[in-house]
């Protein structure tokens, strides 16, 4: 089970509480949450990453064990705290506009 | 008796403003969709409680989201809007082409006749249009071939934002784009023409007639007599008699000819309001005095309406979709400021109250008139 959270306005935006739980299949990386989370909650899509090419929106950080992992890529997998359910995986709106 | 509900726009949410058809005691909610900006909202003609919003944020992109029961509960629809084909490029500031790229929705317009039909202006400048209540979005591409490569973004950006439907002819649309000029379709979104002849833009342009390429920021028109355009240019208040054939200045005896908005009054069809802006510069009323214009009878001659309206140390602007006027007997005529008033006139702008004094800048004002 991947537990994941989201930034305040997406939690309003999907109905949803202070964390999401995902069942993955295969690999867990970036990609495969993203599409679990789009899949079960269509309205998110196009707010975290562009509808086409996937790339991540630019205000969007992604944050697990402590450490940004926005810059990886996304497939890259994801640590084992993660993928097991231990830790969180974060996505989050960035410090932006003053 | 009759009502009005206003559907206001602003940098952080939405509000609907409810009136019994007095217009003297408002309840206000929201608001919707807090923190985000609001760029429009509408209302069906064909069935009132169909609404439609455009929800955007620097972080999350842009959303639509859609009401079946006048606003109390909301759903987001489908928020896809790609273009067409070849996706191509447009004039930049420094005169490079740049490839289009879609950043939000600036105008919701559904359709005269059914509430599942929709049409979306969008920056960068494009219109599309759903058959489904919003849950797909196909782009008519057509607009894009009336010489897009020429058109550039204002300092708003390369915004489409004026929809107009004619009520006589479902296959003609009006459109305007900032900074590109006006367009007409007579095919139903296939084939698009400008209509920019007689407008002159002296400052923006290097060649002040060219066919694109002009800062219209708002037009508007008179159900009973489609054919018969009003424009709030960069620079002129503008009408045009033929479809936007052929435009003539009538910007009169205005304090200044900048502006935002446009409006006709709903019973009057030769009565037409614009706000004053000092300059491109300076985007506040003139003198720091909040007025509206009003010509009546097709004249240039300009009457200020200040009644009820701040007549000292207004430095608001009235920004190019925050001005409506609803369809009761004694016409009332709304806008709104990004200082966050909504004002309104029940009685065709010689009297104006504040609905509501401190919401966030307004960004757009319409109005549906229920029975």
């Amino acid at each position: 089970m991947i537990r994941v959270t989201l930034p305040y306005h997406l939690r309003l935006l999907s109905k949803v509480g202070s964390e999401v739980s995902l069942e993955l299949e295969g690999p867990v990386t970036q990609r495969a949450i993203l599409d679990a989370l789009e899949a079960r909650y269509p309205m998110l899509r196009g707010t975290i990453r562009d509808h086409q090419t996937k790339e991540r929106r630019p205000f969007i950080r992604f944050f697990a064990c402590g450490e940004d992992w926005s810059h990886e890529g996304p497939d890259a997998p994801l640590p084992e705290a993660v993928a097991s359910g231990r830790e969180v995986f974060r996505i989050v709106g960035a410090m932006a506009g003053g | 008796m009759s009502s009005v509900r206003v559907l206001v726009g602003t940098r952080k949410g939405a509000f609907i403003l409810t009136s019994d058809e007095k217009r003297a005691n408002w309840q206000v909610s929201g608001p919707h969709f807090a923190g985000w900006e609001i760029y429009h909202i509408n209302g069906s003609p064909a069935d009132p409680n169909r609404l439609y919003a455009s929800q955007s944020s620097g972080w999350f992109g842009q959303v639509i989201q859609r009401s079946d029961d006048g606003g109390q509960t909301w759903n987001p629809v489908g928020n896809q809007f790609a273009y067409e084909g070849e996706t191509g490029t447009h004039q930049w500031y420094d005169g490079t082409q740049h490839p289009w790229g879609f950043t939000r929705v600036w105008n919701l317009q559904p359709s005269l006749d059914d509430p599942d039909t929709v049409y979306a202006g969008v920056e960068d400048a494009a219109l599309f249009k759903s058959t489904d209540g919003g849950q797909t979005w196909r782009e008519l591409p057509g607009l894009r071939s009336a010489k897009g490569h020429l058109w550039q973004p204002g300092a708003g950006g390369m915004c489409l934002h004026t929809i107009l439907l004619d009520p006589s002819n479902p296959d003609r649309i009006y459109v305007a784009i900032s900074a590109a000029g006006a367009f007409r379709t007579d095919d139903g979104g296939q084939t698009w023409l400008p209509i920019n002849k007689g407008l002159k833009s002296d400052y923006e342009l290097p060649d002040p007639d060219a066919d694109v390429g002009h800062c219209v920021h708002n037009l508007a028109m008179h159900p009973s007599r489609p054919g018969v355009l009003f424009m709030q240019k960069h620079w002129d208040v503008m009408r045009s008699d033929d479809a936007g054939g052929l435009w003539r200045e009538v910007s009169g005896n205005l304090p200044s000819d900048f502006g935002f908005p446009i409006a006709v009054h709903a019973h009057e069809p030769e009565t037409v309001y614009v706000v004053p802006i000092k300059s491109d510069s300076e985007h506040y009323p003139p003198e720091g005095k909040l007025r509206v214009y009003r010509s009546r009878g097709g004249s240039e001659q300009w009457e200020a309406l200040t009644n009820g309206l701040p007549q000292k140390d207004c430095y608001v602007n009235v920004l190019r979709s925050a001005m409506a006027v609803d369809r009761l007997d004694s016409c009332g005529i709304y806008f709104g400021t990004t200082g966050g008033q909504v004002y309104v006139s029940p009685d065709s702008g010689d009297h104006w109250q504040p609905i509501v004094h401190d919401l966030p800048a307004v960004l757009s004002v319409e109005v549906q008139t229920l029975p």
